[in-house]
């Protein structure tokens, strides 16, 4: 029968509603005082029934919830005979716990968006070989799954046969789809937009990264704040209080009217949902977007952050050296350039790499006698010439002469940040090439919305040499640079920056810093899939894209924001209701109560456009 | 000791996280401190002596508050 009751809540409020019209326009057109009474009574009753059920099993676990308080006031506003004000009363508590749960069902959708990628169902390849659905539970580490087009793949694992393009949205954020092919990795949640996959099974269940995801942020929606357990512990005495408050009112002024319109005003409905919606808003656009914020602790700590250290060079350029200037001497570059990319073929020197990349298909030769001078580069017979490739001390060791123009752009590229390999053909120099590690496109910008969002201090700390931190430095406009720093020289930076009273955010990949990540107040790691730098960091950029970082910090920004709007939206009704019945004399049960659901609603809306937050340039 | 997490039909009104924990920390054997009751994902996590108390009793309890239990799993 209770539960019967429960069920048909939405029903029942239905019923009130129809019941309270009848009674009011029965009143208007007839006047007739019979029909509009025994109206309300039957909503009244039908009304209080699933309330004061609630309130019965709260009693029964000793909590004093809003329901005691209602299910009390109702009663009292019964025995007074006032059945405008009790039916008006139940009707309004449960149809705004009907609109609750349906904008509270919107602000957690993206979320929902989120687990519900989760995979249900495999193709589990049994001991007759053939393939046969089973649910992902009963997959183990190890066992050959096939997965065929439109279908998400089940777990993390390696492709053994087949070839196709997955679509990893769910893990990276970022919908371009990855090609596939025997050996490659996939990633479980994410979808095969074609082609059929043999996988053999690594990790499963809450041991994929999308299972450690989906973890996290559920874990993350529901994770507190100081100031959030506050106002549970406040909460929880806040209700009897209330209820005392009521007795004593009416034990004093014998005033029942009044003592049970302190019920309803008194209610904390705001106060206790206000900040978890907030914050499951805020954490649920971030999840769309590519960004994990681990709860409201971190959104707090972010919201206020001055100073975003960066771990090294690769985190703000491209992370693989390549050539970014190129001077020509004289003729015959061809021939010189196809004897550079013979030498360079055969070298295993980082820079050869940036080399053979930037001179693209040429003809090559067979080299010979080739001589390799440390830390200066190679000699060797090519095509019957003697070819030279290497730096500055390589071309005086073979007395090639340097012109003033060679001898200024060297200047010029070194200047820039450049490594330089200097290519001569029989004495005579004929290709300047200087390599650097580049700026990625589009950092500057994002560094300057990271200003803008009142971040004062930009500041990288890098393994690299002085020379070419100075130069990225230079060129980002960073506050400051220092570079040939070990792991544990960052940390220690981190630490003192902290003790000058900064609130410091850490920029890494989590590799072998996550003594820094797991040190600053925020530790953002990019990187997607890494586990350690998901487990040890505050912030996670799903796909190591720099773009997010500014909209991460912005939407932090905006989170905290929303979550005082609604602390404010919440006290400040209770404070106005209450002022008011002392006051005024328009003040009753029924405006009470409008006012206490409106302001549920208000918090819920507020926290609910954080879902459409965007960064605005 | 074990640990279970217990989904359930999706929370929204503001007092039903106080009843829940309340009726689950009632519950002989069920480590206190444990107890997490998790609004926005309408999950309680806790840890429990499977010697005093089974997952049915649990689930009772929190059934007898009003709420009804959608998936449980003990580890």
């Amino acid at each position: 029968m209770q539960r019967f009751i429960l069920r048909s809540k939405n029903q029942i409020t239905a019923i009130s509603a129809i019941l309270i019209l009848t009674a009011f326009l029965s009143r208007w057109t007839t006047g007739g005082i019979q029909v509009f009474e025994w109206a309300l009574i039957i909503a009244s009753v039908i009304g209080a029934a699933p309330i004061a059920i609630q309130a019965y099993q709260a009693l029964r676990v000793k909590v004093v919830s809003i329901d005691v308080l209602v299910t009390i006031a109702v009663a009292g506003a019964f025995l007074i005979q006032n059945y405008e004000e009790s039916a008006i009363v139940t009707f309004l508590f449960l149809f705004g716990a009907y609109l609750e749960q349906r904008t509270l069902n919107k602000t957690r959708s993206a979320i929902k968006e989120l687990t519900e990628l989760a995979p249900e169902t495999a193709l589990k390849r049994m001991e007759d070989g053939e393939f046969v659905e089973v649910s992902v539970d009963e997959v183990d580490v190890g066992d050959i799954l096939l997965v065929k087009t439109g279908a998400k793949v089940p777990v993390d694992g390696t492709v053994l046969s087949g070839e196709g393009s997955v679509n990893e949205a769910s893990i990276t954020g970022e919908s371009i789809p990855v090609a596939k092919e025997p050996g490659s990795k996939v990633f479980a949640g994410t979808i095969l937009d074609n082609g059929t996959l043999q996988v053999e099974a690594d990790r499963v269940g809450e041991d994929t990264t999308f299972g450690r995801i989906i973890e996290l942020v559920e874990e993350a929606q529901d994770s507190k704040s100081a100031a959030e357990r506050f106002i549970d512990r406040f909460a929880k005495y806040y209700t009897p209080a209330v209820l005392v408050l009521g007795i004593l009112v009416w034990l004093f002024s014998r005033n029942l009217e009044l003592a049970i319109t302190v019920l309803v005003l008194g209610c904390p409905g705001a106060l206790v949902i206000g900040v978890p919606v907030s914050n499951v808003a805020g954490i649920g656009n971030g999840a769309r977007h590519g960004i994990l914020l681990k709860g409201s602790e971190v959104i707090s700590d972010f919201s206020r952050l001055d100073t975003m250290v960066f771990d090294k060079t690769g985190t703000l350029t491209v992370g693989n050296p390549s050539v970014a200037d190129t001077e020509y001497y004289g003729d015959n570059i061809d021939e010189a350039l196809s004897y550079l990319a013979s030498i360079e073929r055969e070298s295993d020197h980082p820079l050869a790499k940036a080399v053979l990349e930037a001179i693209g298909e040429v003809k090559t030769f067979a080299v010979e006698g080739t001589e390799v001078v440390k830390g200066a580069g190679i000699v060797a017979e090519v095509d019957g010439h003697r070819a030279a490739v290497g730096n500055v001390a390589l071309m005086q060791r073979e007395n090639v002469a340097l012109t003033a123009k060679a001898l200024a752009d060297i200047a010029i590229f070194e200047q820039n940040g450049n490594s330089l390999v200097l290519t001569a053909v029989d004495g005579e120099l004929k290709i300047l090439m200087g390599v650097r590690d580049q700026i990625r496109p589009g950092v500057k910008e994002d560094l300057q919305r990271l200003r803008r969002l009142g971040v004062k201090n930009l500041i990288m700390l890098s393994g690299d040499n002085q020379g070419t931190v100075d130069v990225v430095s230079r060129e980002l406009g960073l506050t400051e640079a220092h570079g040939n720093m070990l792991p544990e020289d960052k940390a220690a930076y981190i630490k003192k920056l902290m003790e000058e009273g900064r609130i410091v955010a850490f920029v890494g990949d989590g590799v072998n810093d996550s003594p820094s990540l797991a040190l600053a107040n925020i530790g953002i790691a990019m990187g997607g899939g890494t586990d350690v730098a998901i487990e040890t960091s505050d912030v996670v950029l799903m796909n190591s894209d720099f773009r997010r970082l500014p909209h991460a910090l912005g939407l932090a920004k905006a989170t905290a924001r929303n979550m005082q709007q609604n602390i404010i939206i919440a006290v400040g009704v209770v404070l106005v209701l209450l002022t008011s019945l002392i006051f005024s004399d328009w003040m009753n049960m029924s405006i009470g109560m409008l006012v206490h659901e409106g302001s549920i609603l208000a918090v819920i809306l507020n926290g609910m456009r954080l879902l459409r937050y965007r960064l605005r340039d | 000791m074990k640990s279970a997490t217990l989904q359930l039909e999706t929370l929204t009104c503001p007092s039903c996280m106080q009843k829940i924990e309340s009726a689950v920390k009632g519950v002989d054997g069920v480590d206190h401190d444990s107890v997490k009751v998790m609004f926005n994902a309408s999950k309680v996590k806790l840890n429990f002596d499977e010697n005093k108390v089974s997952i049915d009793d649990i689930e009772k309890a929190i059934t007898s508050v009003g709420y009804e239990v959608q998936k449980k799993s003990v580890r």
